[in-house]
């Protein structure tokens, strides 16, 4: 009797949320889906029609598609890449005995907790302006040209101001790993005679997995999704060369009114948004479950 | 025993971890630096040394009002993580105290939303805020930080009520605790810590949330993402007053976060590290 009165409350304290996030998840996805079949565009809204798959059609065969899917991927894996190697090795910097621990992590950390547009806007006017940025100046101290950052490498400029802001989510992780690492056991493999380069190999590295594992997974959620950072930098040029599958779908749908093609783009990005998910809720679960 | 460490082994490591930090928070620092320059000083080349002029701040309030997208900033991360509290609490707490076999299902199907890209339903729900009459309204934004943090919300509460042991329930109930009691006087004080914690997080998330806050809004409920966001072509302001005007977004935030480190390791990887 008491538990069946528990059980009902307990249903009753999760209904809300549970109602929310369903009604979040449905109507929004069944109206993206629905106007993916459609031609519906916003400069001509009385002229509604239904359009079969000509929208994934024509956002298939555009050529921008194909760069954008590219970019993202470039993106999530060149941050990945660079937030989980450095991210390791400051960790394992910080982790040793030093003086001015606490204020090292403080300011290793900071970055992230920059919002995106002041991250990027510092970087482009400040860190990367071929006129009066930081590095043109290093360059031109050392008698070489300063380098058009945005010009010249714009994916290369975004992917390295995602990783400035989400290498210390990635250090702070694996070293919040680290310092629950036993140290008897690394004073075991030591005695054992085991050198710096195979602790870290048979040791360290299994230990962190895990954490490895959660920050791939967790920063792959957010990098899916970087807008704002191309927003105030390259604003997605030149051309299509920065322009991602969130930023080519903004485009299509706040820049050319275009709803029913921008529909058929979201209806893509969450299908290759759950490609990956599968790998990554497969790869994690297996890491999680130990 | 401890493995005698070489105060050489420690300088090198110190000089080391130091210079990596410096470079890494040095964006931050001359950020910093260049607020307190004049405008002239910003462009003149590379300089540590500013003339300290408290005059930008001064400008972007009186040029920008800049104090209006600050309080919506506060309203709407503030405001925002509350409402997600206050749906999230209950769901949490009985998804902790009286789990089903289904417990962990509803969990990671709520963890799931968090995967669907937002730009995925930017069309949809561009155009029910617009025929709801929601756009560049502070209650339209405040809903969708809601509903877009609530899952992170209640993973984060959830991790933290599972730790508080049944048993001290039993026990109180021994002593003759009723509902009421047990509430008040046994949960409450250790739910707490945990309810803090994720507010803390989630004021932080909601304050940094860069996609929805310039889309949705344009000038009367747009926070400080959209305002820093608006000045991205060079003429919209010169760069000393820029960085006054980021100082200010970021310093808050940045403060709380300082104080925040172990909660966000915990809340943003769902309990999985500690």
């Amino acid at each position: 009797m008491a538990t069946q009165n528990t059980k009902g409350l307990a249903r009753l304290m999760m209904a809300p949320s549970v109602i929310l996030l369903l009604v979040w998840m449905i109507v929004p996805l069944s109206m993206t889906l629905w106007f993916s079949f459609q031609n519906y565009n916003l400069l001509n809204p009385a002229n509604v029609s239904f359009a079969g798959l000509f929208n994934y059609k024509f956002f298939y065969s555009d050529p921008a598609f194909f760069q954008s899917i590219w970019n993202t991927l470039v993106i999530v894996g060149g941050v990945l890449l660079i937030t989980v190697i450095g991210g390791t090795l400051i960790a394992l910097l910080i982790d040793q005995p030093i003086f001015g621990q606490g204020i090292v992590r403080i300011l290793v950390i900071s970055p992230f907790f920059v919002m995106p547009p002041v991250a990027a806007l510092v970087w482009k006017n400040m860190i990367m302006h071929p006129g009066y940025g930081v590095l043109a100046d290093f360059n031109r101290f050392f008698g070489l040209q300063p380098v058009d950052w945005f010009a010249q490498y714009p994916l290369l400029s975004i992917v390295i101001i995602v990783a400035w802001q989400w290498l210390p989510f990635a250090t702070l992780i694996l070293l919040t790993a680290l310092q629950s690492l036993d140290s008897e056991q690394k004073e075991a493999a030591e005695m054992d005679g085991a050198n710096v380069f195979n602790r870290f190999i048979y040791l360290t590295l299994p230990h962190l997995a895990r954490a490895i594992t959660v920050v791939i997974l967790i920063q792959t959620i957010f990098l899916l999704g970087v807008y704002a950072e191309i927003l105030v930098t390259t604003n997605g040029g030149p051309g299509y060369a920065s322009t991602n599958l969130v930023f080519l779908i903004y485009r299509t749908a706040l820049l050319g009114y275009d709803v029913g093609g921008a529909s058929a783009g979201g209806i893509i990005a969450i299908i290759l948004a759950n490609i990956v998910a599968i790998f990554l809720m497969r790869a994690v679960g297996r890491n999680l479950d130990r | 025993m401890a493995r005698a460490v070489t105060t050489r082994h420690k300088v090198i490591a110190t000089a080391a971890a130091w210079a990596v930090a410096l470079v890494i928070f040095f964006p931050i620092l001359y950020t910093l630096i260049t607020s307190i320059k004049t405008e002239p000083e910003a462009i003149a080349g590379f300089s540590l040394i500013p003339s300290g002029t408290f005059e930008n701040y001064v400008t972007v309030q009186t040029q920008r009002d800049y104090i209006k997208p600050f309080m919506n900033s506060v309203i709407l991360s503030v405001g925002s993580t509350i409402l997600a509290l206050i749906i999230g609490i209950p769901s949490a707490w009985a998804m902790a105290f009286s789990p089903t076999k289904r417990t962990k299902d509803v969990l990671m199907w709520m963890l799931s939303t968090k995967m669907m890209p937002a730009v995925a339903v930017l069309v949809p729900i561009y155009l029910m805020f617009r025929d709801f009459g929601l756009l560049d309204t502070r209650i339209g934004l405040a809903i969708m930080l809601t509903l877009i943090n609530l899952p992170i919300v209640i993973w984060m509460l959830y991790t933290y009520f599972r730790e508080i042991p049944g048993e001290i329930l039993e026990a109180a109930r021994m002593d003759g605790a009723g509902l009421w009691q047990e509430i008040v006087y046994v949960l409450t004080p250790m739910a707490v810590p945990g309810i803090a914690s994720t507010l803390l997080l989630n004021i932080i998330l909601a304050w940094n949330e860069s996609f929805w806050t310039i889309r949705l809004t344009t000038t009367n409920a747009a926070p400080l993402t959209a305002f820093i966001a608006s000045f991205s072509s060079p003429q919209g302001l010169f760069w000393a007053k820029l960085s006054a005007a980021s100082t200010m977004a970021i310093a808050p935030i940045l403060i709380m976060g300082w104080f925040s480190q172990k909660q966000l390791v915990r809340g943003l990887t769902f309990g999985a590290v500690k």
